[in-house]
């Protein structure tokens, strides 16, 4: 069995600062945020907080930038055996399942709401006491216009979602177009690939930059999208439970396809200096699974926020 | 590059940035378990508080809103900083070793995943100290006690949460890619040591759950600081939401903190009774049953909250089913002493009092689960007592086993058996004078979570307070028999127990810093 010679090359690193102080900038970004939350809340002055999550960042995010060139380092010296990369393949794998499943946390949430919380607030089904004695006038719809308690949580003015099945309605809806050039882009990082095994660097390059232009398009058709829904559409982080369930899953997604286009424009620079070879271009690769995973996230998006 | 491969043979670095940079699966693995020691001490003397409150009726020494501050951070202490880290502890060390490989796959990651668990105690153990004080909603944080009604540092409770979560993904994805691609030539899956079958179950719970967790707590955060009503009926939304998405992620997680526990008992057992194990396939069937079921149950922590009737069968009867595996497990672990040559020491005591006190606690569990008899025994003492029950003697008593059998690999010394056995003996009396009367608090209707009590129940609650109190006490032995044996002892030989099966015997003891930098002999891998 080949493994055997794999075993005795696997490479272990002998020690490491890195994670010590990646642990460091972590706990020093997560507390200087929550204190700035705090800080708000209690209307206090967020400067020092801010200091705090900034330096944490900074130190995080440069401990990253290290230890990524680290690894790249030794794998051009020739330290990974192919043991070793099936590790990294395996990573990678699982940390997207772990990805799915903090969708499918708002994914199930939005069910839960659509399906029980809010057809028994309107006086539906087993349950339906909750809505006869709370708020009897509230009339269950989806997306909620409407709030149970408008004093509370301002109610939208309209809603974002499809609600007109005509070209004419299409050919305005950003989300549709958003839907064609995620896909599209999924496309192009796939040629990218296929010219990377295929040694074309001059192809690779192109389609990398064709799908990180893609990405940034897409990028910048959400915040208008977001833009249109605060200024014309009254529709808010706080009006109510379509504003929080449609923010929460296209934000999350949104902070996803940024940090996916972050690592796509990384792999175009790796690119653009020579990494990569046909047989050995995990980071590529990896970089193209999670903007894969990102389109299908949005697939779903498409179809539970917006078409249903 | 031949300095990499030299790098193998090196010792340890020297002084304390040999702990902080390391790499080492089995530094890793001491860091993971004396950081879970530590976080059972505090967590301990959580609960003495708790216990000492309660000691007699009325209201004697800490102030209600503290007293729930206690039970909530005594709970998150216990299961996030006691309890989980001990597994991965034991995983890190024992993993590599049981199935013939040089180190965990990502060995950087490995760390990371360790050090980020101080700093995120840290910062939750801070919010005592912080104004308005700690988290005080249970460890359970229901909505809206943990949003519209919660102090100000939940929002660290939050961000520490997020970074457990990141580190038991991270610790997870390490142990699944360790034990699928780095195990040795001939050792196949169906030949893998049941403590490697069992954490690979459990890895994969924890990175199916671990998201939900972070995904629930950020809807908090959301709630509390940006306005959104995911748990708030009047924009639509709905409390019992928190707890349907909670408890997608809390029952799983009661799994992710007993299969492992299976895992130690199913290595114990048969090397005391000097027996293989009774059909290990059916174990491997079983512990991939229960997580299957794991998924499926979550609801029934909530049958009074006012579920659809389809809704509270169905959770009832799939929560039962899971007794099946379960008892197919027990059957083999009975069946395994049976006619075994045994002997009894302080590990095989602590097994054998798994076996039979966590299917007391599974029993209670059984209880629990017929929705009619929840709708009484919900929320009251009946339900600490089934939890704690398979637990601390479940969970916790696996841990001490398994520190205890695995304890000569770790030093080369023999531990002292008779503190090994003083300490099992008092604990064990501990445990159940400590939560046996809680059954009965709770069938009489004691509710959980409260500083101050009927009069009726005051003579099981000082019971149950002295058990409390000897069985905190007692961990202390545990502490001093480590450190002693860490100091030296008997040498320990390389198999150090007569009946010991497994790649992790072969090696010598203390197990030398780097093992199996080579596969080792194929012929060494037995069946189990």
């Amino acid at each position: 069995m080949a493994s055997v010679g794999s075993h005795e090359t696997y490479y272990v690193p002998e020690q490491t600062r890195l994670p010590f102080f990646a642990s460091i900038g972590l706990v020093f970004t997560v507390y200087g945020l929550g204190s700035v939350l705090n800080d708000i809340k209690a209307a206090e002055s967020t400067s020092t907080s801010t200091w705090i999550a900034l330096f944490g960042f900074g130190l995080l995010s440069f401990i990253l930038y290290q230890w990524f060139s680290t690894v790249i380092r030794e794998n051009h010296a020739g330290m990974n055996s192919d043991q070793l990369k099936r590790s990294y393949v395996w990573g990678m794998s699982w940390f997207i399942f772990s990805e799915v499943m903090f969708f499918a946390a708002f994914f199930g949430a939005l069910y839960y709401v659509r399906n029980f919380a809010v057809p028994w607030l309107g006086g539906e089904g087993d349950k339906a006491i909750t809505g006869q004695m709370l708020w009897p006038e509230f009339v269950a719809t989806w997306p909620v216009i409407e709030n149970p308690n408008s004093a509370v949580f301002t109610n939208p003015e309209e809603a974002l979602n499809v609600h007109e099945w005509s070209i004419a309605f299409f050919a305005k809806f950003l989300p549709f177009w958003n839907t064609l050039i995620l896909i599209t882009s999924s496309v192009t990082v796939h040629f990218a690939h296929t010219a990377l095994k295929a040694e074309n660097r001059k192809r690779l390059i192109q389609w990398l930059a064709v799908t990180v232009a893609l990405g940034v398009v897409f990028l910048f058709l959400q915040v208008e999208e977001y833009i249109e829904a605060y200024e014309h559409y009254g529709l808010t982080l706080d009006s109510g439970i379509y504003g929080s369930t449609f923010f929460l899953l296209t934000g999350f997604h949104g902070f996803h396809v940024t940090l996916g286009t972050f690592i796509l424009a990384v792999m175009l620079a790796r690119a653009i200096k020579g990494h990569f070879k046909p047989n050995d271009h995990f980071g590529f690769e990896a970089a193209s699974w999670y903007w894969h995973f990102v389109d299908v996230v949005w697939v779903g998006l498409f179809i539970f926020v917006y078409l249903l | 590059m031949s300095a990499a491969h030299d790098d193998h043979h090196h010792g340890p670095a020297k002084g304390i940035t040999r702990w902080l940079f390391t790499t080492n699966h089995k530094d890793i693995g001491s860091l993971y378990l004396w950081f879970s020691f530590a976080m059972f001490l505090l967590g301990g003397t959580f609960a003495m508080v708790i216990r000492a409150e309660l000691f007699q009726p009325g209201l004697q020494l800490v102030e209600p809103n503290f007293f729930n501050q206690m039970t909530t951070m005594h709970g998150l202490i216990m299961v996030f900083g006691a309890v989980m880290p001990a597994f991965v502890g034991l995983a890190n060390w024992m993993i590599p070793m049981m199935i013939g490989a040089p180190d965990m796959a990502l060995p950087r990651m490995n760390n990371w995943s360790f050090w980020i668990l101080p700093f995120a105690f840290a910062m939750l153990s801070s919010t005592l100290l912080m104004d308005g004080g700690a988290p005080n909603f249970g460890w359970t944080f229901y909505a809206p006690l943990s949003t519209t009604y919660a102090p100000a540092s939940v929002t660290f409770f939050i961000f520490a949460v997020h970074i457990m979560g990141a580190s038991s993904i991270m610790g997870s994805i390490n142990i699944i890619a360790t034990i699928l691609n780095m195990r040795a030539p001939g050792m196949t899956l169906m030949k893998m040591p049941l403590f490697v079958w069992t954490w690979l179950i459990t890895a994969y719970l924890l990175i199916a759950v671990m998201p939900v967790l972070a995904g629930v707590v950020t809807m908090m955060l959301f709630d509390i600081h940006f306005g959104t009503s995911f748990f708030n009926a009047a924009g639509g939304g709905d409390p019992v939401l928190f707890q349907h998405v909670f408890w997608f992620f809390g029952h799983p997680e009661v799994y992710i903190m007993i299969l492992p526990a299976f895992g130690v008992v199913s290595a114990i057992i048969p090397t005391f009774a000097r027996k293989r194990l009774f059909g290990y396939d059916s174990m491997v069937y079983a512990t991939a049953s229960i997580a299957f079921l794991s998924f499926i149950v979550w609801a029934h922590h909530m049958f009074t909250v006012g579920m659809p009737i389809a809704g509270e069968l169905f959770f009832m009867y799939a929560t039962m089913l899971i007794a099946v595996p379960t008892g197919v497990k027990v059957f083999n672990w009975v069946a395994t002493m049976f006619r075994g040559s045994m002997t009894f020491e302080t590990p095989m005591l602590f097994a054998i009092a798994f076996v039979v006190l966590f299917t007391m606690g599974g029993f209670t569990g059984l209880m629990l689960a017929i929705t009619p008899a929840d709708f009484q025994y919900h929320d009251t003492y009946f339900v600490v007592a089934h939890f704690h029950y398979v637990l601390v003697p479940g969970a916790v008593f696996s841990i001490m086993a398994a520190t205890y059998y695995w304890l000569p690999k770790w030093t080369g010394y023999m531990y002292d058996e008779r503190l090994g056995k003083l300490h099992f003996w008092l604990s064990f009396v501990g445990v159940n004078v400590l939560f046996f009367p809680q059954h009965f608090l709770g069938l009489a209707g004691m509710p959980r979570r409260i500083p101050d009590y009927a009069l009726q129940f005051a003579d099981f609650n000082w019971i149950s307070s002295i058990g409390g109190f000897l069985f905190g006490a007692s961990q202390l032995i545990l502490l001093v028999v480590v450190i002693k044996c860490v100091k030296g002892g008997k040498k320990a030989t390389a198999q150090v127990w007569e009946g010991a099966q497994g790649l992790e015997w072969t090696v010598e003891s203390p197990a030398p810093y780097h093992t199996f930098t080579t596969p080792p002999d194929p012929k060494l891998i037995h069946a189990q």
